[in-house]
């Protein structure tokens, strides 16, 4: 992992962001909706390795 | 009794001629044969082609009377051309083909991929050429019934394979009943259905995809230009994905996905055809422009091997030794590869110029070619007809990203087939310079065409058996490679040895290539006289030297024909 984080604020602009956008996208479409973000935050990382470590953090405790 | 039809297929552009079956009351007693090839398609013909040009004759057992029904293969690669140059067709193909090199992918109406395929103009052949399989297949009969080692028998179904000591015993069946032939060796090109493969129990390696498509050729003026066309989830086919191509005589291909749980026969009924293609044309602006269909098909994607494709005295190739996804055009392509493997692997142990060890690099190089194939062809699949939920959604994702995102869109890229390099194959030479040269073609790769002149290329002059490009601006080959290559020769090698880069005949060459401007040298990366390229029967790099001694050449040609 890398050191940056985000910072308490930014995570919580982001918790809002995307909570809002997951209710705009609609049911129908949310899941369509967050597989784009993962895409495009997976090229804004640029680490395929880092991106699958954050696949197996994001499926432990479903 | 084996009783194939006589009734000419129908097509609206092909005349199939029905042909006399072979009959063994007709013919004198069978003697047990050197080769008999099993099935008469792109594998089975061109396997035997090469073997003739090595010397070594066939029997070919075609179960039907005519050519296969329905265009079938329609995209042939510059690789493919390259092959069937060799075996003398490729000039007959390039007169009726239409050649192509772009392919779009569309999505909600847009243009999200423009593919465009390179085209060197060292390259004779363009990237692709579109040709219906039936013209391919009557090309390459011609080539083989004027072929007198090849012994081409229509109407003959092989029954039974039984393996024996040393050969084979087939039980042939045919419209006055069956007949028994024997061979030292089988080669299974019955395709993709093999008979002989499923009589073995033999069990393929990979998997098999769900979805089915549609195959169908329409006649239709269509003012389109010779390009591929994908569309992705289009209205009327939801989720799905159509494929289209041009194809010669006024005929297009085109391929559709069918809605999950419909079966083939729904799909081919005559209404669902119709309305299908109706919506696609409409779909391009061509609503209610005349067409008439001329056959249909269905497919489904498989991306399967046999694990080795020699067993005994039976070796397997084509779709008979594995079963590839028409995504990419990856089936008569291999099957072309691997026939042109085998023709010569197999030439050189029947005339006893090698051991069996030879087949077994033609399995290993040819499996490694079907598992790198795999690998490619299951990209293109799981993204043309995702396989569950998880590829669909992703799938879904980069259609949506793509009309705005450049980084997704290489993801429409269908990985045309290409040839497989060798890189490790054990005919490569330990001791060249491969790994100092910097340019040419490596270990293992096809060789690079280069233009010599107005309608001269360097593939035209190569072929036949090993080949050895010699760089040299002197008149005479050194006289210790000259020994080398006459003690080889002596032995029965197939070896031609082509000077470049002299004005003037080179003694000891059989060609020389004057290369005034030095575009080859430069293209094969040889810095200076004295370098030099061993191709293979099939032309794939199996050695390379910046500076050639006899020593090294011997090695080279030694670890080239394994005893």
């Amino acid at each position: 992992m890398t050191d940056k984080a985000l910072t308490i604020d930014g995570l919580e602009t982001v918790y809002d962001a995307l909570a809002t956008a997951i209710d705009q996208a609609g049911q129908d479409k949310a899941q369509l909706f967050l597989v784009k973000l993962a895409l495009l935050n997976a090229n804004a990382l640029a680490d395929e390795h880092l991106f699958q470590q954050q696949i197996t953090a994001a499926l432990q405790d479903l | 009794m084996h009783t194939p039809t006589t009734e000419a297929r129908p097509s609206i552009y092909y005349n199939y001629e029905v042909f006399k079956p072979w009959l063994a009351s007709a013919n004198p007693k069978q003697e047990r044969k050197k080769v008999v090839v099993v099935g008469s398609g792109p594998a089975g013909m061109v396997t035997a082609l090469e073997l003739a040009r090595h010397g070594v004759p066939s029997v070919v057992l075609s179960a039907e009377l005519q050519f296969s029904q329905g265009s079938r293969a329609i995209c042939f690669t510059r690789r493919s051309m390259e092959i069937l140059q060799q075996v003398g067709v490729a000039d007959r193909m390039t007169e009726g083909g239409l050649p192509w090199r772009f392919g779009n992918s569309f999505y909600r109406g847009q243009r999200v991929f423009r593919m465009e395929a390179p085209h060197d103009a060292d390259d004779r052949f363009f990237p692709i050429i579109n040709v219906q399989q039936q013209f391919m297949e009557e090309y390459l009969h011609d080539a083989c019934k004027a072929n007198p080692l090849i012994d081409f028998r229509w109407g003959n179904k092989v029954n039974a394979v039984v393996q024996k000591d040393g050969y084979a015993q087939l039980e042939v069946d045919t419209p006055e009943g069956p007949y028994t032939l024997e061979s030292d060796w089988v080669v299974a090109a019955d395709g993709g259905r093999s008979g002989i493969r499923s009589a073995m129990n033999l069990q393929m390696e990979g998997a098999s995809y769900e979805g089915f498509f549609v195959i169908a050729d329409i006649k239709i003026d269509l003012p389109l230009p010779t390009e591929r066309l994908a569309f992705f989830d289009p209205e009327w086919n939801p989720g799905n994905t159509i494929l289209m191509h041009r194809e010669p005589n006024g005929i297009w291909r085109v391929d559709y996905q069918l809605p999950e749980g419909e079966t083939p026969e729904e799909a081919l009924r005559p209404e669902s055809l119709k309305a299908r293609i109706d919506a696609q044309l409409a779909m391009i602006g061509h609503a209610g422009l005349k067409w008439e269909m001329d056959w249909s098909s269905v497919y489904s994607a498989r991306t399967l091997t046999l694990p080795d494709f020699v067993h005994g005295s039976v070796i397997f190739t084509g779709d008979a030794a594995h079963l590839l996804p028409i995504f990419g055009v990856r089936g008569a392509n291999t099957a072309f590869q691997d026939a042109q493997s085998l023709g010569w692997h197999l030439a050189l142990v029947v005339k006893g110029l090698a051991g069996q060890r030879l087949l077994a690099n033609h399995s290993a190089e040819r499996v490694g070619a079907a598992r790198e194939i795999i690998t490619e062809a299951g990209k293109s699949t799981r993204f043309m007809a995702p396989p569950s939920k998880g590829f669909r959604l992703l799938r879904d994702a980069v259609l949506s990203l793509s009309l705005t995102q450049d980084f997704v869109r290489p993801l429409y890229h269908w990985r045309t087939s290409r040839p497989h390099e060798y890189s490790h194959s054990m005919l490569n030479s330990m001791g060249d310079d491969n790994g100092l040269f910097k340019a040419g073609p490596a270990h293992g790769a096809p060789p690079q065409n280069v233009c010599l002149g107005a309608n001269d290329f360097l593939l035209d002059h190569l072929g036949g058996g090993f080949d050895l490009l010699y760089f040299t601006d002197a008149s005479a080959v050194p006289e210790a490679l000259q020994q080398v290559i006459q003690t080889a020769r002596a032995k029965g090698m197939p070896l031609n040895v082509i000077a470049v880069g002299a004005a003037q005949a080179v003694t000891g060459a059989d060609q020389t290539l004057p290369d005034a401007d030095g575009h080859l040298r430069q293209r094969y990366g040889v810095p200076a006289n004295g370098g030099a390229y061993l191709l293979r029967p099939d032309q794939h790099i199996c050695a390379r030297w910046l500076t050639l001694d006899a020593t090294r050449l011997q090695a080279a040609l030694t670890t080239a024909l394994p005893q």
